[in-house]
């Protein structure tokens, strides 16, 4: 069953910072307002709500309706950060085409209070808790160091491939305006950054930071009737857990379901006019490029070098700077590349635009829950009549 | 290959001393089984009973079959390094202050893929074996050395982190009067301790083994009586700045149980000597030793119990000793809890019965002092916390673990 | 003059007006209190018996407060030790001879007996050159023939200084064969009995026996037979070289224990000044 009807709009982001004094509730509370002021509807019309965060606790999406005095008739509470962008675009959707919902608002945000990262990864799963973090307590770091370690010498990536990302990505950052990092990375600088967990330098790794994104789901119609212009959704996937048998993670679960996910789509990744990808570090987006079928396993390296990843280039990639160059806002990770899909397909961009954007693919990934990253999510998402 | 640790130097005066921290020592209760295996130096992961399959991390239920049958067993300690990295940066202060820390993962022979503290002579794709060591939180971790390790490697500081090597160490053996005492200094003597003192109680009282231990290299000998609060207190005064390894050799066996021999005299000094003389070397010089857990890389680290087994089961033949051991083992618990914010690890070594003047009707196999120094000095290094000496201790422990009432009727070891 | 015998039997007739005499001595100076007690401390040494035998504790003491949260007011301490711990009174019924007699106990003991005159024979040249010295029958008569015949219920205090050697290996002065320090030869004690009635035996080692004792025909005898004839023992005292051959007078109460065997005791001399 496709997506039809359904539409898929408002894009908001409430900006970032370093650290915040707010809590996630002020995120996610400012951005159900962005998302009620832009779409110039009352509260009481957003029937169905969609949460991601990790420092919401001890609440959850439901302390979260008394909170924000709102009533919904649809609640879903997505625990996993990275992945949930396009997994609570999927659910939202068959929402609204069941008619459970109107209106779903779908909000992921997190604080940074100081010291709230290191709480968080310190008690992030029972294995975690038992067999990482009492090894050196690097967190994500240490997780990537490994797996781009093993991925270098696999597959004969070099740091400079990692680096070409890098820099397109923030030569893209140079036009967003919620980004943190400001200034242009030079080949020089990521060479030559600060070590953090061999073989990552300091501009592998994101920045974590405050701040929130947030989309409307809706019917067609609801859309055109509130004037709204929308993207539509032309295929999803997820998968938990893939390839529990591989040794060390080479790839996620986009593997499984990437020749389902283009034959739903009815188009395959030569037609994708740019791609926004999970990028907490860069092997991950080297392994979306070749899981998602851009190139084989093990060619992503060889494929960037052949690719520019710019906004303005023949790949265009993460067109927002990505979380490599805007930040991590926690869970707002995990939709920061839909939000800007739906930007660059309805003409909306805070920052450069891809020309002649129609298709848009993005691709979600989160919970290092031991030793591999579990979740995994996509969405090919299409221009309004396009 | 591994960079041999520098001996220590004198402390500068004017410098803080590094205060301990603790790695991360929030665990699961089913993650606790690793830190039993670990405590007896034992390389055994969840086994599901049902398929086999080997479980890690630690879980209740089997990641295979979902049965929840999952005993602990000697697994392979083989396995490949798959990947690696050098921490330069941590949230967690204790490694903040240690790093560079280097990790790895490796794919056990047994199934699992492990992140494991990594040894520095292991090299990307090599044979590595893996070991379950308690880290300075008390916690089961397990790191890799190759698997033929090279020179030096137990110098490794991030393996020392996780053992008690007594090697440039200080080290205080109580009641060095006994055969066992001379062996112990010995014994540490031998594994490079860098000063032995030695403490002895009644000194007009002559002993052959004290005479020996006075020729050892490195040993100082100081007046030492843990029923005298005083003396205790005394020698806390002069030394506690200095003890990383303490050795709480105190013994005092008279045969005897309740019932057929009611003689208060010797019970009191089972008690005064076993428990009470535990409870002054604790409160004297626990809380130095504990201030000093991250004193560099030779800080305070270990505190050693010699017990009696019969501190776990009563021998009735000698029963009133028997309950002193259970008293001391009991607040030797009490020790650990206390000393564990300091990162000091407490060692209990549980004997059978040793080959002297006390246990000369017991018929052997009796332990040979040389034989007990040996394996509380090889437990220092490999970092264990309970030690089970002997066939008659480990047979004690065994049948405890089985059915603690077999033991208990018919007990006659 | 006023000597120990004269003090016992005059008590009674005049009491105040010769008390007073004693307080005016004391205050004024004609008389010198000497304390022949060792300090109570936890590393003096004990008797040492067999390992497979009983133990006398040794002097320990427990702090109870010290005007600190566990007593803001006071100090004061907890104190255990055996009947027999540093300098101390040794009752008859400590040994097995005197085990039936009557008035046997530091409870039963008549109190008269704990005032007594001193003889005091220095064998401190003799204790120097050999830690096994024997005082002998003969070597006490030539110091009567110096000093004047022992006075019935007196005291015989051997002088050795040995309570000089502070060090308690020295003092101890054990060997595999056991301990080696000075004492009254065994033929002495029954002789110091029925010729000349003393009250007691003293000195300065750790036991009024010799070191070597249990190894003579009658083991530990000034025990066995001071003991066994309702005597008694004062081991461990000190500052003997204080006191004169003749003329002083001990005061040795141990404390009143039930059916004691002894007790430690503060020793004092009182010793007229020329």
């Amino acid at each position: 069953m496709g997506y039809e009807g359904v539409a898929v709009c408002v894009p908001v982001t409430i900006p970032y910072s370093r650290y915040s004094l707010r809590s996630a509730h002020w995120f996610c509370g400012r951005a159900l307002a962005a998302l009620l002021q832009q779409a110039g509807i009352p509260k009481d019309q957003v029937d169905g709500f969609c949460i991601s965060s990790f420092t919401l606790a001890p609440d959850t999406a439901v302390g979260l309706t008394q909170h924000l005095g709102i009533s919904p008739r649809w609640l879903d509470h997505i625990p996993m950060g990275g992945a949930s962008g396009a997994v609570a675009l999927r659910r939202a959707a068959r929402a609204v085409q069941t008619g459970d919902a109107e209106i779903v608002a779908c909000i992921a945000g997190d604080t940074n209070h100081v010291d709230s990262f290191r709480k968080t990864i310190a008690s992030f799963s029972q294995f975690a808790n038992d067999a990482v973090y009492p090894y050196g307590s690097g967190g994500p770091n240490a997780s990537f160091a490994f797996l781009t370690d093993h991925y270098m010498r696999q597959y004969g990536a070099r740091r400079e491939d990692f680096a070409k990302l890098c820099i397109a990505q923030r030569d893209n950052a140079m036009q967003f305006p919620h980004a943190l990092m400001k200034r242009p990375l030079r080949l020089h600088d990521y060479l030559d950054a600060r070590p953090i967990a061999d073989p990552l330098c300091l501009f592998d790794c994101v920045m974590p930071c405050a701040g929130a994104e947030a989309f409307l789901v809706m019917t067609q119609d609801r859309a055109r009737s509130l004037d709204l212009p929308f993207v539509t959704i032309l295929s999803t996937i997820e998968r938990h857990n893939a390839y529990p048998d591989d040794p060390i993670q080479i790839r996620g679960g986009w593997a499984m379901d990437v020749d389902g996910f283009y034959d739903h789509a009815g188009i395959g990744p030569e037609d994708m006019d740019f791609v926004e990808a999970y990028d907490d570090y860069p092997v991950i987006c080297f392994m979306q490029i070749e899981d998602l079928g851009f190139c084989g396993k093990g060619e992503a390296p060889e494929f960037v070098r052949r690719h520019d990843l710019t906004t303005a280039g023949d790949f265009p990639f993460n067109t927002s700077g990505g979380q490599l160059s805007v930040g991590q806002a926690g869970a707002a990770g995990g939709s920061l590349g839909l939000v800007e899909a739906i930007r660059q397909l309805t003409d909306r961009c805070l920052g450069a635009a891809v020309t002649n954007a129609r298709h848009g693919l993005i691709s979600c990934f989160g919970m290092i829950n031991y030793d591999r990253g579990l979740c995994s999510s996509a969405a090919i998402l299409r221009r309004e009549g396009g | 290959m591994t960079t041999a640790l520098p001996p220590p130097k004198k402390k500068d005066p004017v410098q803080r001393t590094r205060q301990p921290t603790l790695p991360p020592g929030n665990r699961s209760r089913e993650a606790h089984g690793l830190t039993a295996m670990a405590a007896i130096g034992r390389f055994a992961l969840q086994t599901c009973a049902a398929c086999g399959q080997v479980q890690y991390p630690p879980r209740q239920v089997c990641g295979n079959c979902l049965a929840d049958d999952l005993p602990w067993r000697d697994v392979a300690p083989g396995g490949s390094l798959l990947a690696e990295t050098r921490l330069h940066h941590a949230n967690d202060l204790f490694f903040r202050d240690r790093l560079p820390w280097r990790l790895g993962v490796v794919r056990m022979d047994a199934g699992p893929s492990v992140v494991v503290h990594l040894a520095e002579d292991c090299q990307q794709g090599m044979r590595v074996r893996l070991s379950l060591n308690l880290d300075r939180s008390g916690h089961a971790v397990m790191s890799a050395r190759p698997e033929t390790p090279g020179p030096e490697w137990e110098d490794d500081l991030q393996l020392r982190e996780l053992t008690t090597d007594p090697k440039d160490r200080r080290v205080l053996i109580v009641n060095g009067k006994t055969d066992l005492g001379l062996a112990l200094a010995q014994g540490f003597s031998a594994a490079g301790a860098r000063e032995i003192f030695v403490g002895h109680a009644e000194p007009w009282k002559a002993s052959p083994a004290l005479d020996a231990a006075k020729a050892v290299g490195g040993v100082t000998l100081f007046p030492l009586d843990v029923t005298d609060t005083d003396s205790v207190q005394e020698l806390a005064a002069v030394l506690g700045g200095k003890v990383e390894i303490m050795v709480n050799n105190s013994y005092h066996l008279r045969p005897g149980g309740a019932v057929d021999r009611l003689d208060m005299n010797i019970s009191r000094q089972e008690m005064d000597i076993h428990y009470f003389g535990l409870l002054r070397l604790a409160g004297t010089f626990g809380p130095a030793m504990r201030a000093r857990g991250a004193d560099g890389a030779h800080g305070a680290c270990a505190w050693v119990n010699v017990f009696s087994a019969y501190a776990q089961v009563n021998n009735p033949a000698f029963g009133t000793y028997s309950a002193s051991q259970a008293a001391a083992w009991s607040l030797a618990q009490c020790l650990r809890a206390e000393l564990m914010p300091g990162g000091i690890r407490v060692v209990n070594a549980f004997t059978g019965p040793l080959d002297d003047e006390w246990h000369q009707m017991v018929p052997p196999p009796k332990l040979t002092s040389d034989m007990v120094a040996g394996r509380i000095v090889d437990a220092l290094q490999k970092g264990r916390e309970d030690v089970a000496i002997g066939a008659v201790a480990e047979e004690i422990m065994q049948r405890l673990a089985e059915n603690p009432k077999e033991i208990e009727r018919e007990i006659t070891l | 003059m006023t000597d120990g015998q004269g003090l016992k039997t005059a008590g009674g007739k005049a009491a105040g007006g010769m008390l007073s005499q004693l307080m005016g001595g004391i205050l004024g100076g004609g008389i010198r209190v000497v304390d022949l007690t060792m300090t109570l401390q936890p590393d003096a040494p004990t008797i040492v018996m067999p390992p497979e035998f009983g133990q006398t504790w040794p002097f320990r003491m427990e702090e109870i407060s010290r005007y600190d949260h566990r007593g803001p007011f006071c100090y004061w301490n907890n104190l255990s030790c055996g009947e027999h711990t540093g300098t101390h009174f040794d009752a008859p019924i400590h040994w097995v001879s005197g085990k039936d007699l009557p008035e046997n106990a530091t409870d039963t003991i008549p109190v008269e007996k704990f005032i007594a005159h001193a003889c005091v024979v220095d064998c401190s040249a003799q204790a120097a050159a050999d830690p096994d010295f024997l005082l002998r029958q003969d070597a006490v008569e030539d110091w009567e023939a110096e000093h004047g015949p022992i006075p019935p219920r007196s005291w015989l205090l051997m002088r050795t200084d040995w309570s000089q050697k502070h060090n308690p290996v020295d003092y101890m002065n054990m060997t595999g064969d056991g301990a080696h320090t000075p004492g009254p030869h065994e033929t002495l004690i029954p002789w110091l009995i029925e010729e000349r009635d003393v009250i007691g035996f003293g000195c300065e080692a750790v036991g009024t026996d010799a070191g070597q004792a249990q190894h003579f025909n009658v083991p530990f005898p000034c025990h066995y037979h001071m003991h066994g004839n309702n005597r008694f023992g004062l081991p461990a005292l000190t500052n003997l070289d204080a006191l004169p051959p003749q003329g002083a007078v001990l005061i040795t109460p141990p404390l009143k224990i039930r059916q004691g065997s002894g007790s430690p005791a503060r020793i004092l001399a009182l010793v007229e000044t020329p």
